[in-house]
């Protein structure tokens, strides 16, 4: 009998099928990938499972039993568990207050109770968590933590899990297979949702890849090589090989000097003494998980916020306390993580967002708006980078998210910067897009632009990146070649731990060389 | 059973924002020929007194004209602020405080001659509204003062600056203790356009207003950028556009019209200083500005429309002997008609297509 079984589901928005037809079949501790491209209809499926949606045809059976889900408490009932992408936590109750919330009443009532429960459980499965600490301490893996043992506290029979790896250090994300692995083996099936092919074919039994809402192909991952996945997920059209040339740069054109920076906000991340450099054709990246400092850093870089005037250097020229457009005159461009409602005007046009950032060149005179040049531009970025929208006067919200990107990013290429600053360049796109966005960017750095990618794809990070270094709590580990760092290395310094920067810096001298600049920093952040 | 539900358009209608404003106006005119059956009238003579009467000879249209120049340099100006989703609610203090400003210079040279007299004389009104706006934008980029409440505030210190005046220092003192101002001298007073009807070269001041805006919001960095600050905030700040300025340039824009079209209403109209120079022009120009879409050719006729109403008050009250405040009523109505079709652009009502599926599937599962 089987765990549950989708028949023929179809689910329809206006001017979209998310779901058509869609079969899925899940064994007893089994785990079981969704795979699928964005807007492949993937969460839509897990919405419907999980009872936050309701299908237009199509039947459900759970234990061979047909049911119609009435909602989220009706599923956790029922035994299914999920853990979404982003996290439904109150940072400021304690992990025990936070579960209690999602639990039925009886359940609840006592907290010294539950909290005993939450400490076996916990340990039981190999997260630790502690009942009594606040949210808001916890990390990012600490938190999906207590999404988790918020559903293993229900006897959960499916548990689905929403990209869950996004968000983790490569060494928490072992320890979450473990605790996966662990959980199918007592019989639980488990939905496992991913971009991360290679995760995939470590973990899951089964995949059902998902393209255009409806099924595109079965397989059994441990057979089936990364390649074919991606091929399965993308269709044959798009190209799949991604091997670019590593490179030296010259010049430096960013330097960041001792920058230390207290945001207002009292969530920020507070910068301490940062210092790096970006030369004149390389990309560096850097890597680590969301919330670590990469948000304030950027802000500084672009200027949307500002710190002491020789602290933030373009090719020497002290800008740390210009704004925003005096930082493009000098040859800045900048992809902001949020695409609509920062790097777009999500009601706009693309016309009109084509100049919300290229006003300063020959699209507009003298405070006037030279409309034909900004319609030819809106059309060059379009044509260029391929882009697929109704045309320059759609709005910017009506596009996906990785057309939207190829725009934005189409938008800054096409200004020739002299710097391009991209956080989290493929987030949520899917792999064609990425692939385009990803060669775009080395197109650039070997016209001689100095790129920065900051990202939590570590994947990404190794194809395009010539020099790697990651940011923990506000904190920049050593920059080296990333040839030269493990990715066990890199998982380090995301965790925050650089001391162990010396073995990689004996093995390689050129990284070596960078060490004692870098040794100030870290002495002044101790 | 009728199973329609609300559902959100891939993106919003264009047609339906021009369509809106008209499903307004008609729900207005179904709503006040209720109103008008259940007061005992004919619901259809009624409205005929109330919207078509007006207009029947010249002098209505020059009345209209009138009233059109006031209210179009208000929504103007509010327009740039509302662009900018700067909820700028004080065109009705920015419109007094340029009358009383201009009144008081026009008082001053009561024994002045000379083409220069005039233009100083609106000037300085436009300079009065232009400060009146200042403080607002003041109180809002210094201590983040919420501009709504400073604005609505600020209306009523003016209107009280206004009746200190005409009761005080401005009061006429041949004027039988009345409060009111003198008569402004010839050379203070705006040009009418004829000598058989009121209408006078406002209108112009009007018509220019549209065509400088029209040309700032479509042509112009500086509108893109105003319209970009309204849209969201922080691309505004990732492109490099600064906020603050914005902030202080459509207040200050609005200011400076609302004043202009306050001290246009005193030198032309008027003709003194008195406690009633506003019949609410500056609040109604906040309907003007939504009903005319925030686009400068519907504002024009919105102006209009809302002209109108003052003129079917006032005819309802000779004709029909119902109360002026009709007008109010009026204004009311079109405006929360308005705001209710708005929600059809962003969504559209449909027919549940899934409840039949749905319950196809839930009885097999229930039974």
């Amino acid at each position: 009998m089987n765990q549950i079984e989708l028949n023929n589901i179809t689910k329809r928005y206006p001017g979209c099928i998310a779901n058509q037809a869609v079969e899925l079949t899940v064994a007893p501790g089994e785990i079981h990938a969704l795979l699928g491209e964005n807007g492949a209809g993937k969460s839509t499926l897990m919405k419907i499972i999980y009872g936050v949606v309701k299908p237009d045809e199509g039947t459900m059976r759970w234990q061979g039993q047909e049911i119609v889900v009435k909602g989220p408490a009706h599923a956790r009932e029922l035994g299914i568990g999920m853990v979404f992408q982003h996290f439904s936590l109150f940072e400021t109750l304690t992990v025990a207050e936070n579960i209690a919330l999602s639990l039925p009443k009886e359940e609840a009532k006592s907290l010294e109770l539950l909290k005993q429960r939450i400490i076996e459980v916990s340990e039981h499965y190999g997260m630790k968590l502690d009942p009594n600490r606040y949210v808001h301490t916890l990390s990012i893996g600490e938190q999906q933590r207590v999404e988790i043992v918020r559903c293993l506290l229900q006897d959960v029979k499916l548990l689905i899990l929403d990209e869950p790896t996004s968000v983790l250090t490569p060494q928490e994300v072992e320890t979450l297979f473990k605790t996966l692995h662990l959980l199918s083996d007592e019989g639980c099936s488990i939905l496992f949702i991913s971009h991360k092919l290679d995760e995939v074919r470590a973990l899951c039994d089964h995949a059902t890849i998902l393209k255009a809402g409806q099924v595109s192909g079965h397989c059994i991952p441990k057979e089936t090589t990364t390649e074919e996945l991606a091929r399965l997920m993308v269709g044959d059209d798009t190209p799949l090989t991604e091997d670019y040339k590593k490179a030296e740069g010259a010049e430096t054109y960013l330097s960041i000097v001792d920058l230390s920076h207290q945001s207002d906000d009292p969530f920020a991340c507070t910068l301490k003494n940062i210092s790096l450099e970006v030369k004149s054709g390389e990309i560096l990246g850097i890597a680590g998980v969301a919330g670590n400092g990469q948000e304030e850093l950027l802000n500084l870089i672009s200027g949307e916020d500002t710190s002491a005037k020789e602290t933030v250097f373009f090719a020497e020229k002290a800008v740390g306390n210009l704004t925003p457009e005096k930082r493009r005159v000098l040859g800045l461009g900048f992809v902001p993580e949020e695409r609509l409602g920062r790097g777009a005007v999500p009601d706009m046009s693309l016309q009109d967002n084509g100049l919300l950032t290229g006003y300063q060149g020959d699209l507009t005179k003298n405070g006037l708006i030279n409309t034909s040049k900004v319609k030819a531009f809106a059309q060059k970025i379009i044509e260029k980078f391929n882009v697929k929208a109704a045309g320059i006067h759609a709005q910017a919200k009506s596009l996906s998210g990785g057309n939207l990107q190829k725009y934005i990013i189409g938008r800054e290429i096409l200004q020739n910067p002299k710097l391009l600053v991209c956080s989290h360049p493929t987030w949520g796109v899917d792999i064609g897009a990425a692939i385009l966005i990803r060669h775009e960017l080395i197109k650039l750095r070997d016209q001689g632009c100095a790129v920065l990618v900051v990202s939590e794809d570590i994947d990404e990070l190794y194809s395009i990146s010539d020099r790697i270094c990651a940011i923990c709590d506000g904190e920049l580990s050593p920059l080296a070649p990333t040839h030269d760092v493990s990715i066990n290395q890199l998982g380090l310094w995301m965790a925050g731990d650089f001391q162990n920067h010396e073995i990689t810096a004996d093995v390689n001298p050129s990284s070596a060389s960078q060490a004692p600049a870098q040794d100030p920093t870290q002495e002044g952040a101790l | 059973m009728l199973n329609i539900t609300l559902e959100k358009r891939p993106s919003d209608s264009k047609t339906m924002s021009y369509l809106s404003p008209l499903f307004a106006i008609l729900l207005t005119l179904i709503s006040g020929g209720l109103l008008f059956a259940t007061l005992g009238q004919d619901p259809f003579h009624a409205l005929y007194t109330f919207f078509i009467a007006p207009l029947t000879d010249v002098y209505g249209w020059t009345e209209l004209g009138v009233k059109v120049a006031p209210l179009t340099l208000c929504a103007m100006g509010l327009m740039l602020c509302f662009k900018a989703r700067i909820w700028n609610i004080g065109a009705e203090g920015q419109f007094i405080l340029g009358g009383l400003g201009g009144g008081y210079i026009a008082l001053e040279l009561l024994e002045a001659e000379g083409a220069w007299v005039l233009p100083l004389v609106l000037l300085f009104g436009a300079l009065s509204g232009l400060l009146w706006g200042a403080l607002t934008a003041l109180l809002k980029t210094r201590f983040g003062a919420n501009e709504i409440l400073t604005t609505i505030m600020l209306n009523y210190i003016a209107l009280n600056w206004l009746l200190y005046g005409v009761h005080g220092p401005l009061k006429d003192p041949d004027g039988f203790n009345f409060p009111e101002s003198a008569l402004f001298s010839d050379f203070a007073t705006l040009p009418v356009l004829s000598d058989d009807y009121r209408l006078n070269i406002s209108i112009f001041f009007a018509l220019i207003a549209v065509a400088a805006i029209w040309a700032l919001m479509s042509k112009t960095l500086l509108g893109f950028q105003i319209a970009v600050l309204g849209e969201d905030k922080s691309a505004a700040r990732f492109a490099g556009f600064k906020e603050e300025r914005l902030i202080w340039f459509v207040l200050l824009a609005c200011g400076a019209l609302a004043g202009l079209a306050g001290v246009s209403e005193v030198t032309g109209s008027v003709g003194q200083l008195n406690p009633y120079i506003s019949p609410g022009y500056g609040y109604a120009a906040i309907i003007v500005a939504f009903l005319g879409r925030m686009h400068p050719v519907g504002i024009v006729f919105a102006s209009m429309l809302l002209a109108l109403t003052y003129m079917g008050g006032e005819m309802a009250q000779m004709d029909l002997s119902l109360p002026k405040s009709l007008t109010g009523l009026f204004q009311g109505m079109l405006l929360f008609y308005l705001l209710a079709c708005d929600l059809l652009i962003s969504y559209r009502i449909v027919r549940k297509p899934a409840a039949r599926a749905i319950s196809s599937s839930t009885n097999p599962a229930q039974a």
